[in-house]
């Protein structure tokens, strides 16, 4: 596919730091934009991934930015968990960042009514796109130094009921709310714990979600700045939160979806949309 | 060819890394140009982006090979 163009910023605010990058799909992920800033000023970046798909994308990926640490790890699973952060602390010792860029539920269920949602596809979404933020946030924080930060990715759907969401949204709220309860446990070791809300962008991820064309369209039109977040805009606000410029932020829910989050109706000036993909 | 067909050979070639002479119209792209699940829909992504059309889940499904990526892509932009 034609290769997302990624503009960074570039400077020296992330040197001598070294980071954990958990979720990168392909140069389309929001993960991806953001370890691209922190390595544009200077980072130190490792990167883990789930299953062989998905690790023949990283590694070209994390080879451009200088990276050669490259590691499965199943966050479904404590002992792959442990096993990724043993090695990494091998190769490191210590860490000052954690992206967190995971999340799942069956594509089945991200269509449809919230309410037909069954346990199990209930279970798993919490467990992949809740618990491991939490899992790994343990075990990266007992080796992390002081003045460290760690990073989810979450969406408006958490906080507000979006069409198809569902079972995700669910999971989304609790994610933010185990951000607020870990900037909490981990403040005073002096490590930061924050959330990005990012509007939508067309990730692999996001293909998804149902009608996912139309809830781009819709926020184009709709969000204060009449456009939707581009993927430096991602990446430039994940450097903050990694870096020392947010050295007094913690448990914070941020949203980077020009300015979306604040709208309560429709924008008077955006015509109606019927379909999905209307126009482009 | 057509300039639609030569364009989507040009992503195909680009996005899976094969010989251009093995993207033929009957090529199919997990069976005989080696794609994974993914590659798939990064393919569907990348014909969205550079048609700008829309691809539904359930015509992207049927797009299997080569020739059915140009005849629903030319059906779209004649319609």
């Amino acid at each position: 596919m034609s290769k997302a163009s990624l503009a960074p910023a570039t400077g020296t605010l992330m040197h001598g730091k070294r980071g954990v990058v958990m979720g990168v799909a392909n140069d389309r992920s929001i993960a991806w934009a953001i370890a691209n800033a922190c390595a544009a000023q200077g980072a130190e970046l490792a990167f883990t991934y789930q299953g062989e798909a998905l690790g023949k994308r990283v590694r070209p990926l994390a080879e451009s930015v200088g990276s050669d640490i490259v590691l499965p790890c199943d966050v479904s699973d404590d002992a792959a968990i442990d096993a990724t952060f043993a090695e990494i602390e091998r190769i490191w010792g210590k860490i000052d960042f954690l992206v967190h860029a995971i999340g799942w539920a069956d594509k089945q269920f991200l269509r449809g009514r919230y309410v037909d949602t069954p346990r199990d596809a209930f279970l798993t979404a919490m467990d992949i796109s809740c618990y491991s933020f939490t899992a790994v946030a343990k075990r990266a924080a007992a080796m992390m130094n002081p003045g460290g930060s760690m990073l989810t990715l979450t969406y408006l759907g958490g906080e507000r009921w979006m069409p198809h969401y569902n079972v995700m949204g669910v999971a989304k709220a609790a994610l933010e709310a185990s951000v607020r309860y870990m900037a909490a446990d981990l403040g005073p070791d002096n490590i930061r714990v924050n959330a990005i809300s990012a509007g939508p962008i067309m990730t692999l991820a996001a293909n998804g979600i149902g009608d996912f064309r139309y809830i781009l369209r819709w926020n184009q039109l709709n969000a204060p700045m009449e456009r939707n977040v581009t993927l430096d805009d991602v990446g430039g606000s994940g450097l903050y939160f990694l870096s020392s410029l947010s050295s007094g932020v913690t448990g914070e829910t941020h949203h980077v979806d020009c300015g979306y989050h604040i709208v309560g109706m429709k924008n008077p000036n955006a015509p109606d949309i019927a379909v999905a993909g209307a126009g482009d | 060819m057509s300039e639609i067909a030569d364009k989507v050979k040009k992503i195909v070639v680009e996005h899976l890394g094969v010989e251009e002479s093995k993207v033929t119209p009957d090529a199919s792209f997990i069976d005989d140009l080696g794609a994974d699940s993914l590659d798939t829909v990064e393919l569907v992504m990348a014909f969205e982006e550079a048609f700008s059309v829309e691809i539904p889940e359930d015509a992207a499904e049927k797009i299997s090979t080569v020739k059915d990526a140009i005849d629903y892509i030319e059906k779209q932009k004649a319609a």
